[in-house]
């Protein structure tokens, strides 16, 4: 039981502190930031109930928010990709699977890329779309929503090969 | 009743979802005004702190840029110094103007230049008697201004920032024009409505008007890049580049008009007059 806490408490602080220090720093080509931080609500345990996670969500999306002086875009992403991540568990890991039985170290690379790609990308559009809040600039927003997911989908599913096969 | 109840209780997560959803939107709207959220910023002893931290370590790795910098910036005040002792000798020199702005050094703590919106945390607060809408420059140039301010942290609207707008002049002649950035690229500002007549050439030197009271005249901006003149030939809109790296900011100048109560009180008693 003890385990089951510990392990998203060492995530979401590995993730926050590795997303403030390094990942908000980089602005490569001057403005691409990748989030890899949103890896630990894909990878929050999937048992726990729907009303928990969006509370979680909201509140990590919030710490992003204090710390980047952004308002709230990211809580509002982070909201509603914790709200859609059940939708995304059916697309990618089959309408079968059952919540206790799935493991992200044990899915193939191919449904946990299909898994991460969807809600990184609901993420970065609502997200980009709030900060430049401008409808005008809406090739901009996706400019910025594709190029910026590439990142953060290559570096989560690295992390999720790195550190998933420890687990066992 | 027991309808309402079995119905929320069974859209509970729903509901959840978009009451979260407006309390993150006001935030986000909050934000894009001018004076932002009062709770979400990162000036508090939380972010303050860690991003403290995360400096000191990163200043170890700038201190030979930022040498440079200081040296260079000695040099140039002791041109301006020289200049001044023969402008003396000649005739005597308008000091009134000097004695009206103090200058006070802070250091950066987090600065952004990636988003619509930037904002940047310094390291000086109310404690020593910064508040909201004081200038901030560099030795370079102009930063921006103070938003909200804590106790031992400030964060200050970037001129890289939506919301940001200020008055600005050519170097060479008095025509004024207002500044503003358009969320593209960092290292180019806008200036808009100067008058079609103004000789502006590429290259020329844009500066601060001096017609706020945020800061005082003759703080360069930029160098003008490219001219456009708009649809119906009465406004020229410049692209200029920064003299200052916004991308690069090291140790900041928090500007401090000594006059400004009286300003205001004058203004406001003519206003109401």
């Amino acid at each position: 039981m003890n385990k089951k806490i510990l392990i998203p408490v060492i995530q979401f602080v590995f993730l926050m502190l590795a997303q403030i220090i390094v990942f908000s720093a980089i602005n490569l080509f001057g403005y691409i930031n990748p989030y890899p931080y949103i890896l630990f609500l894909l990878l929050f345990p999937f048992i726990t109930s729907r009303s928990l996670l969006l509370v979680v969500a909201f509140v990590t999306g919030l710490i992003m928010d204090v710390f980047g002086d952004s308002g709230g875009i990211h809580a509002a992403a982070c909201l509603t990709l914790a709200y859609l991540r059940p939708f995304a568990l059916r697309i990618a890991f089959g309408v079968s699977y059952e919540y206790n039985a799935i493991r992200i170290s044990n899915t193939s690379l191919y449904e946990r890329f299909v898994y991460i790609t969807i809600l990184v990308g609901i993420h970065h559009f609502i997200l980009f779309s709030l900060e430049v809040f401008n409808i005008s600039s809406i090739l901009y927003v996706f400019q910025k929503t594709l190029i910026t997911s590439i990142f953060t989908i290559l570096i989560c599913v690295l992390f999720t090969i790195i550190f998933g096969n420890q687990k066992k | 009743m027991q309808q309402i109840i079995s119905f929320l209780l069974k859209n509970k997560n729903f509901l959840l979802y978009l009451f979260l959803l407006a309390l993150s939107l006001i935030f986000t709207i909050q934000s894009h005004s001018y004076h932002r959220s009062k709770f979400v910023n990162s000036a508090n002893f939380l972010s303050g702190g860690v991003y403290g931290t995360i400096s000191n370590i990163q200043d170890y790795f700038k201190l030979k840029a930022e040498n440079k910098i200081l040296t260079e910036e000695n040099a140039r005040l002791r041109e301006k110094l020289l200049e001044q002792t023969a402008y003396t000798s000649q005739e005597t020199y308008p000091s009134t103007q000097s004695n009206e702005f103090a200058f006070l050094p802070a250091k950066v703590l987090k600065n952004s230049y990636s988003k619509t919106d930037n904002i940047i945390t310094v390291k000086i607060g109310e404690k020593d008697s910064i508040h909201q809408d004081m200038g901030v420059i560099t030795s370079k140039g102009i930063v921006g201004v103070i938003d909200i301010t804590s106790n031992d942290y400030s964060t200050i609207i970037s001129i890289l920032n939506s919301t940001f707008q200020t008055s600005a002049k050519l170097k060479k002649s008095n025509h004024f024009g207002t500044l503003k950035w358009n969320g593209k690229d960092p290292h180019l500002v806008q200036v808009s409505d100067i008058q079609e007549q103004a000789p502006v050439a590429i290259g020329d030197t844009i500066e601060t008007s001096g017609r706020s009271v945020i800061f005082p005249e003759g703080i360069s901006i930029g160098t003008v890049e490219e001219k456009i003149l708009d649809a119906s030939n009465n406004f020229y809109t410049l692209s200029v580049r920064l003299i200052n790296d916004m991308t690069d900011l090291g140790h900041v100048y928090i500007i401090k008009n000594r006059d400004l109560k009286e300003i205001e009180q004058l203004e406001n008693t003519t206003a109401y007059e």
